[in-house]
């Protein structure tokens, strides 16, 4: 049984909550790396600044481990956005959590609608919502979600202790999962459509463990199951036959979307939904940035992330100044 | 043994120190056959030790019929949060409220001592119509970083409306009735034991929910 405490909670939070009244100098949407980082260097620019998220934290918090943020070695993913947290707390930053946004009107004074049902004013917009797991899009995938498909394997992996579980993809987060989730699971097989592009300090480690099975060249075609899943079918690449994989539960680890459908029509985006920016991370409207998952940027990357929330938000204070 | 360290105390007893109201902790647990009955009670002494205003009561689920069947306990360890007077308020953790839940658990007792979160006025005129018996499960596991705010919109309706109570359950304690309701991915919501949610929704959806039921 797992007794460590994550404690989140913090009083603070609910006294600097943002201000309808006010008109802020910019308004972060997101509480990720790149949200983060935004405030920070925002609010020592001398910027009155606010951050609305959903989630502070982002989806660094559904990480089991960060090793490759400069300066820590390893630490648990909540813990580093705790500490991203804490600095920004040290400053005068509005926050207001658990909220959506859902709509944004672009004028002079931009105006946010938040799921609260208040309307957040401010001068210029950094959009930081990062980005969500991407489907297979096999058939059975929406029937058996939650039935044995998963996308957060530190949830949903203590559901399968001592169960057959399968992981897809090829990147870092499908072997890391596969990592954490052999250690408790039955057997892993990690199938994936063509070859790892992991770390190989990961690739090594999952090399080392007895109960993972490895098919690469492999790509999923359905889901199966009754009540629950219970196995897949998949093309095998190299001896072009099809092969059933039986299976309690099947991780997909196959990248990320980026979430932007609120602002289509509002900025520019490439064909895979990205806000496309600039150097200085500028979009395709005045007085509106974005940094993060969300972005046209490659390599979805905390650090990146988090270095191109500063980027935007120096770029939006020039903007600020400039309006006075 | 001590659940907490001194550095989370701390921070809790800060927490609770703007709590207006006593908040009474009625715990359920079994003398054997429950495996976490005694790390759960051992966690919430030290948790009731961190503000005066917390007061914990422990009953014999075998013993203390009466008061489990009042309670609606129907499993071990389970808790019930109490308001000043002792009076019901239909929100239940089942499982020991560690992990990421300790989240749920304060916020919970915060807003049970009357230092909760306002809605804005739609929301509560919305939830207070909701004139049907409505029973949310929230399915979780202790380590869902985002299951705890599932957990704690289900309690704040529960404490806002009194047709509505809430319970969370934790999926490894409980394994069976997790399999029951064929939970393989937290936090899983399950209305009135038939329309379930999968994730942490916003309020809004939790209302769809409970309206078209
Ligand atoms: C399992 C996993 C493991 C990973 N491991 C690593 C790793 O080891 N190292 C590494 O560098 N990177 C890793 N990554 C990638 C890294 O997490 C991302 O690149 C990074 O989090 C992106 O930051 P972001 O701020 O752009 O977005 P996010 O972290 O996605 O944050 C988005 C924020 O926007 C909010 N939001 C979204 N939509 C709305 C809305 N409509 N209204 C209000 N708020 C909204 C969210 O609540 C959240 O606060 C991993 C990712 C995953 C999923």
């Amino acid at each position: 049984m797992s007794l460590d405490f994550s404690l989140s909670f913090n009083t603070e939070e609910k006294s600097n909550r943002l201000d309808p009244s006010i008109i802020y100098d910019t308004i972060i949407i997101g509480g990720g790396p790149a949200g983060l980082n935004a405030a920070l260097y925002a609010t020592r620019k001398g910027m009155n600044v606010g951050i609305i998220a959903n989630r502070i934290g982002g989806q660094v918090l559904d990480t089991s481990s960060v090793e490759n943020y400069l300066g820590f070695n390893s630490l648990a993913g909540e813990e580093l956005m705790q500490k991203f947290e804490k600095h920004v707390k040290e400053y005068e930053v509005a926050m207001t959590s658990d909220v959506l946004v859902k709509s944004i009107e672009n004028d002079y004074i931009k105006k946010i609608n938040a799921s609260n049902g208040k309307i957040y004013q401010t001068k210029s917009i950094i959009i930081a919502t990062g980005s969500k797991p991407r489907m297979l899009n096999v058939p059975g995938e929406k029937e058996y979600m939650g039935k044995g498909v998963a996308y957060c394997a530190i949830c949903d992996a203590p559901l399968f202790a001592g169960k057959d579980v399968i992981i897809t993809g090829g990147g870092n987060s499908a072997v890391e999962a596969a990592i954490d989730i052999a250690k408790i699971a039955n057997e892993v097989k990690l199938v994936h459509r063509s070859e790892f592009r992991a770390d190989k300090v990961l690739l090594d480690k999952l090399y080392s463990l007895e109960n993972v099975e490895i098919h690469l060249q492999t790509q999923i075609q359905e889901i199966h199951g009754e009540m629950l899943m219970t196995h897949i079918t998949a093309l095998d690449k190299k001896e072009n036959k099809e092969i059933a994989i039986k299976a309690d539960g099947l991780f997909v680890e196959i990248g990320y979307l980026p979430k932007s459908e609120i602002f289509e029509g509002l900025v520019e985006m490439n064909e895979k939904k990205e806000i496309i920016v600039n150097n200085k991370a500028e979009t395709s409207t005045k007085g509106i940035y974005a940094s993060g998952d969300v972005t046209d940027v490659p390599y979805k990357q905390i650090i990146i992330s988090a270095a191109d929330g500063a980027k935007a938000a120096l770029s939006a204070n020039d903007y600020v100044n400039k309006l006075k | 043994m001590a659940f907490l360290n001194d550095d989370i105390r701390k921070q809790i007893t800060e927490v609770f120190a703007p709590m207006k109201k006593n908040v009474n902790i009625a715990l359920f647990v079994k003398e054997s056959g429950c495996d976490s009955c005694e790390d759960t009670q051992g966690y919430l002494e030290e948790m009731a030790e961190l503000s005066d205003k917390i007061s914990l009561s422990v009953y014999d689920f075998d013993v203390d019929v009466e008061k489990a069947s009042e309670l609606n306990i129907e499993m071990t360890p389970s808790l019930v949060l109490l308001d000043e007077n002792n009076n019901d308020l239909g929100i239940k953790f089942n499982g020991i409220p560690a992990g990421h839940e300790i989240n749920s658990f304060i916020s919970s007792i915060l807003e049970v001592s009357g230092v909760g979160e306002e809605f804005p006025q739609e929301l509560v005129e919305r939830i207070q119509k909701i004139d049907k018996p409505v029973n949310i499960k929230v399915f979780i596991t202790l380590s869902c970083p985002h299951c705890s705010g599932a957990v704690s919109k289900a309690h704040k309706l529960a404490l806002m409306n009194p047709n509505i109570n809430a319970e969370m359950i934790e999926a490894n304690t409980f394994g069976e009735l997790s399999e029951k309701f064929n939970v393989s991915g937290v936090p899983k919501i399950v209305f009135n034991e038939g329309a379930d949610l999968l994730g942490d929704q916003p309020l809004e959806e939790f209302l769809n929910t409970i309206e078209s039921l």
